[in-house]
This record gives C-alpha cells, structure tokens and sequence, in this order.
C-alpha cells in the first residue's frame, strides 16, 4: 500500500496546444476555444449542481425555521447544532459522506452543499423572522389572521429581504463550494482548475476553471439580487 | 456504517499514526501552516482594521473585499500561488489560507472600533487624549472582545481550509484522505478516507472550542454580558 499515491487526474484531453504562444500563458484563447465542450460541460455541471443544493436547502430550510419560530425552545438548539456542524471543514463532511454514499455519482457532493447552505439559511430566516416587529404582529392579530395565515400573509413576505441575503450568500459560498467536489471528480470547474493543477501546471486551465467560477457566483448573486428587488418593491425606497 | 467502522479500525492502528506521513506527521504540519497563515492575516488584517475603524472611514470597502472573496474558491488561489513566483511548498499555501484569514479579522476589528458609544470617545477627547492615546487606553481595550471573536472565526476557518491542501500536496491532515482516495475505496481506502475526516474534523471543533474559551477569557468581565461581534464567516470552501 503506498501511502503517498496519488488520485488519477481526470482525463481532460490536453496538453497546452503547440502554438499556444511561449511558455505557460496565464490565459489562452486558444485553449479556451479548442475546449469549449468540456468547459461548457463543467459550467453547467456546476451551475446545476449549486442550483439543486440551494433548492434543496431552502426546501428544508424553510419548515426549520418556522419551526424554530414558532416553538421557541426549539431555536437554541437547532443554531447550537448548525453552528456545530458549520465548524466541520467540507473535506472532512465529504470524506465522511463519500464512501457511504458512493463516490462515482455527484450525491456525496449535493449532500454536503445542501448541510452547509441549509445552516445559512435557516439562520438568516430565522434571522428575518424573529425581526417582524412585535406591533406588526400583534395588529395582524388583531385583524383576525391565523398562524399561518399571518406566516403566510404578513410575516414571511415581511421576512423576504433576510430570506433573500441569506440565499445570496448561500449561493455564492455554493458555487466556492462545489469546486471541493474535484476531490472525487465531481466538481464542475473544480476539476478544471484541479485537471490544469495536474496537467503539468497548465495555467490557462486553471485559470478560465477559477474565473468562470468567480463569475458564476457574481452572475448568481446579481440575479437573485435582482429578483429581490422585483419582489420586495416595498424595500426599494429605503436602501439609496 | 460499515465505513465508518473501518475507519475507527484505523484510527486504531498506532502505526497509522507513527508511521512517516502517518496522523501525528501530518498535524504537526497542518498547525504549522495554520499558525503561519493566521500569524500573516493577523499581521495584514489586524492593523488595517483598527486603523480604519479608527478613522471611522472605509466601512463599505470591507463589505465589499469580505464579499469578494466568499466567492473565490480556495482551490483556485491553492493551485494558482504555487505557479507564482512564490513557488512550490508551504508558502503558496499559507498565503492562500492567509487571504481567507484576512476579512474576518479585518471585518471584526472594523466593527470592534466601530460599536464603541461616540459618547465614551467624546469623553475620552474631552479628557484631553491626542489620538493615539484615545486608540490604546479606549478603543483597542473596548473592542478586545471583538478582535478575539475575529480571531476565532479566521483560525477556524484557516485550520479548516487548511486541510484542502492536499489538493496541490501541500500537506496537513488532508493528506491522509486524498492519500485514501489514492488507495481507492475498493481496496480498503475507504476507512482512511473516514479516518482522515473525523480527524479534520474533530480538529476543527477542537480549535474552536479553544478560542472560544480564549475569547471568554480576555474578555473583561464588565464586556461579557454584551453581545458577541458579529461572526462573519465565509464557507466557501473551507
């Protein structure tokens, strides 16, 4: 057994293109444009992958937070939890998922994105939640609203702008995230920047692999910006 | 579960942990890397923070670098150093893990300066202090419990990081689960892939329940009733 053996590169199917110019360059059209299958392949692996994680989370994360609303004593432990388990380092979470899931499917992955975005979220819903102010509340109350109905009709849309921060930065620490998933080959342009790493330190590999992830995030994080500003038309006044 | 066994199984050799390369080799390494790059975020993050919040200037500056590089992937700056001309070896790694270091401490220092009553600097002026003295005997001790909270966040975060050096061998613990998935999970890999995480991740939860009983410690008792500073804290591939 040796100890110091290696993970097997993915198989990306280059070496730097002879007329790629001298050297190693930081950024290369070329390769770029001879690649755009696998580039393309890895972007909307990762947009995919981050887009379910953060589905999935808010679809758990929602009923969380509610409840921890709703039921007060519940809300200790649940963030002690969360906070706990935010401390687990990513490798370590899909190290321990990995081989108990399988580690030739993306799910070990999905698994570990979903924990971590799921702990953002339910903090920052809670977050919003608990910051409806007493008064609104109690005329909802007044008007006749229900649990839910006042849930429903007054205090999540009210919630909205701490719901929407929180998915911002879910999203954007999801796509960082995702790239830890080249660990076992599933980490959209992770592998990218891992495959360029192992390809003899082709730079422009990794290089278009960390830019597109840097871009991908900021494209997130201003769609659903931008969706934010759409829905809470109320919010708009006051933020200049 | 049978995973997890085979990795207690072994944890429970000792010559997994003695060996070259084995646990106690490639912790010693990680402490090593973490303590540099948490020196070096200290060094950058620290002074620039204080004097800002000081100032009382560059607030929105903060944000922004916090929020920049919560969406750069560490991977990305782990693999792009060593081609630098800072070369191949520990450097790269700890200043990659130092960059993420740098805006929890910058952040927290920020607003450690920041939330100090504009009374108690008021009275602090009126009493004839210049403005260093104003920074030394008021602000630095009433943001104490602040610059600990940031400490904590960046440790924690760099120990954990830290462990995705592996990736580009730079060491530490995250060895010991890429070298697993090198054994490969049908011959018997598997268990040191558990292994190594429950050893990452024990360190983790270790390192912060230490500061967290550090932060508690310097912070003067009038202060421990106040609220903690606001933890800020990027996951993006820690």
């Amino acid at each position: 057994m040796s100890f110091l053996s290696r993970v097997p590169g993915p198989a990306w199917p280059l070496a730097a293109p002879a007329d790629d110019g001298p050297g190693n360059p930081w950024f290369s059209w070329r390769y770029a444009h001879d690649n755009a299958d696998e580039i393309l392949t890895a972007l909307q692996f990762h947009a995919g992958l981050t887009a379910r994680a953060v589905i999935f989370a808010l679809i758990v994360a929602l009923p969380l937070a509610i409840g921890a609303y709703w039921w007060r004593p519940l809300a200790g432990p649940i963030l002690a939890l969360s906070g706990v388990l935010y401390t687990i380092p990513s490798l370590a979470l899909l190290a321990l998922v990995a081989p108990a899931v399988g580690t030739t499917r993306d799910t070990s992955v999905l698994i570990a994105l979903v924990l971590y975005a799921l702990l953002v979220l339910v903090r920052t819903i809670l977050a919003g939640l608990t910051q409806v102010p007493a008064e609104v509340r109690d005329a909802a109350a007044g008007m006749g609203y229900g649990r839910f109905g006042r849930l429903l009709r007054i205090e999540l849309p009210l919630a909205l702008p701490g719901v929407l921060t929180g998915l911002r930065l879910a999203t954007v620490s999801t796509v960082a995230l995702v790239t830890v998933g080249s660990l076992i080959g599933q980490g959209g342009l992770g592998d990218l920047i891992l495959g360029g790493f192992r390809n003899n330190f082709y730079k422009a590999e990794i290089m278009t692999g960390a830019i597109l992830c840097v871009a991908l995030a900021l494209v997130l994080d201003l769609l659903i910006a931008g969706t934010g500003r759409l829905v809470t038309p109320w919010a708009r006044g006051r933020r200049a | 579960m049978s995973s997890f066994h085979e990795g207690f199984v072994w944890l429970n050799d000792p010559l997994n942990w003695t060996n070259p390369g084995g646990l106690l080799d490639r912790l010693e390494e990680h402490l090593v890397i973490s303590l540099w790059a948490v020196l070096l975020g200290c060094l950058v993050g620290w002074p620039l923070g204080i004097w800002l919040g000081h100032r009382g200037r560059g607030g929105g500056a903060v944000v922004t670098l916090a929020n920049l590089t919560l969406a750069l992937p560490t991977l990305a700056l782990l693999t792009i150093l060593p081609l630098t001309p800072l070369g191949f070896g520990k450097p790269p790694v700890v200043v990659a893990l130092a960059v993420f270091a740098v805006p929890p401490l910058l952040a927290n220092s920020y607003t450690g300066l920041r939330q100090i009553d504009p009374e108690t600097r008021e009275a602090a002026r009126g009493m004839g202090l210049s403005g260093g003295q104003l920074l030394r005997r008021v602000e630095l001790p009433l943001s104490v419990p602040y610059l600990a909270a940031g400490l904590r966040t960046a440790a924690v975060q760099v120990v954990a990081t830290a462990a995705l050096a592996a990736f580009v061998n730079g060491g530490g613990l995250g060895e010991i689960i890429s070298a697993g998935f090198g054994i490969g999970m049908s011959n018997g890999g598997g268990g040191q892939i558990v292994a190594g995480g429950i050893a990452v991740a024990v360190l983790a939860l270790l390192v912060e329940g230490l500061l967290a009983l550090l932060q508690r410690v310097v912070t003067p008792r009038a202060l421990r009733g106040a609220r903690r500073g606001r933890r800020l804290r990027n996951k993006f591939a820690t």
